[in-house]
């Protein structure tokens, strides 16, 4: 078998977050305008690999991912052992502006996914004019609760095999083995308490039912595209948030679930080449 | 089975679990660690499962009087026909999806359950298989 490598590079910064020094990994490819891709709850920036070999993503946009703290190849902060983590909205923003600041990113679009959705909103809402362009995968403003986020952390239970196996009901039945499994075992990878910790943020601290409204798609356009299979946040969730937003775009993905740049990148490029082109246009 | 979510024609199905974990071996490998009593609701039907080791030992079909288990998964009629299908519908496709909508609940000490969930939920997914044999 000859080897291939992929033009994708990875690189470590450290930068500040509420006051700590946090030493976080990131990859990128591709040049252009800068699209920053944020993964889901107790996952890593892996997920996006496969929008990153894209040529036709690619050639256009500087596609980077970083690895939340905690999570991947990002080590969580120094005196992490006598805390338990739990993400919070202004956390959150903070090291997504941080990040783009840190590299300098010239009104980069965010692309983000589930939390990553969430939180998309969140920056609609409170830095509009910073972005070229918003996109929510799996975003809504509120989801309805479907398990009891304690099995996720217990000692009786092995918690990356918990995380994955309740996530696992989240990928289309249509989506490849290969890139399902992959999607999962990145879960299984999770440090203890991490997709717990990052749930803090989905189910009590980012509620944004009362907030959405505000969004200004003429700052910033919004572009929300969620698959039919996610039972997580659902389409139904999606177009409830969206009718409160003027201008917001709405994408129902078929065969797709809760993770579509990971669990099936050729069902998802099909949806996402065109809502790319149409930033480049207006850029 | 498409569209046929009669309570007998569902048991029969799921009676056919040990001869389709059988056909499974890396399920049964995967279940390696797991040793439960469960009880299964098709329907209006309850099913008493004894697995050990990952092998389904023991299949009997209900009613049963003061029957002990460590806990249940029950599901509308309509929930397991659709779970089952050999391509389900969005939101019918998952245990924990019939669970949200409602048509299907987890009872009892759920430990055993959530540390096998995904040995449990394969388990009882296997029927979907059946309409693929039948073509």
């Amino acid at each position: 078998m000859v080897a291939t490598l992929e033009p994708i590079v990875g690189r470590y910064m450290t930068i500040g977050l509420g006051g700590r020094a946090h030493r976080i990994y990131f990859e990128e490819a591709g040049q252009g305008i800068p699209l920053v891709c944020l993964h889901t709850a107790g996952a890593d920036g892996r997920q996006f690999r496969h929008l990153m070999v894209d040529d036709e993503v690619t050639s256009h946009f500087r596609v980077l991912a970083f690895d939340m703290p905690w999570h991947g190849k990002s080590l969580p902060p120094q005196g992490w052992e006598s805390e338990e983590y739990r993400l919070t909205t202004a956390g959150y923003t903070e090291m997504i502006v941080a990040f783009c600041h840190a590299l300098d990113l010239d009104h980069p679009v965010v692309m983000g996914c589930s939390i990553g959705g969430r939180i998309v909103l969140s920056l609609a809402i409170e830095h509009a004019s910073m972005f070229r362009a918003l996109i929510g995968l799996e975003a809504a403003d509120f989801q309805s609760p479907w398990y009891d986020t304690t099995w996720l952390n217990r000692p009786d239970v092995h918690g990356g095999e918990v995380c994955a196996a309740l996530v696992s009901g989240l990928i289309a039945p249509q989506s490849p083995d290969e890139t399902r499994h992959e999607t999962l075992w990145m879960y299984k990878q999770s440090g203890p308490g991490v997709f717990k910790g990052d749930l803090y943020f989905y189910r009590v601290d980012g509620d944004l039912r009362a907030k959405v409204g505000g969004i200004d798609t003429g700052t910033c356009p919004l572009y929300l595209l969620t698959g039919e299979y996610d039972f997580s946040c659902s389409p139904d969730d999606t177009r409830r948030t969206a009718e409160k937003i003027r201008g917001a775009e709405v994408t129902i993905m078929r065969e797709v679930g809760h993770f579509p740049m990971s669990e099936n990148p050729r069902q998802f490029r099909r949806y996402i080449l065109p809502v790319l082109e149409k930033i480049r246009s207006a850029s | 089975m498409p569209g046929d979510f009669d309570n007998d024609r569902l048991a029969t199905a799921f009676e056919q679990l040990p001869r389709l974990l059988a056909d499974d071996p890396d399920l049964v490998r995967r279940g390696a660690f797991f040793d439960a009593r469960f009880e299964v609701g098709i329907g209006a039907i309850p099913f008493d499962v004894v697995v050990a080791a990952g092998k389904v030992t023991s299949l009997e079909r209900g009613p049963f009087v003061m029957r002990s288990w460590r806990f249940a998964v029950r599901g509308t009629a309509e929930a397991w026909g659709r779970l089952w299908q050999p391509v389900p519908d969005p939101g019918w496709h998952d245990l924990s999806a019939l669970v949200k909508r409602g048509t299907a609940s987890l009872e009892g000490d759920l430990q055993p359950l959530m540390a096998n969930l995904q040995y449990v939920k394969d388990l009882l997914v296997l029927p979907r298989r059946i309409a693929a044999e039948q073509r």
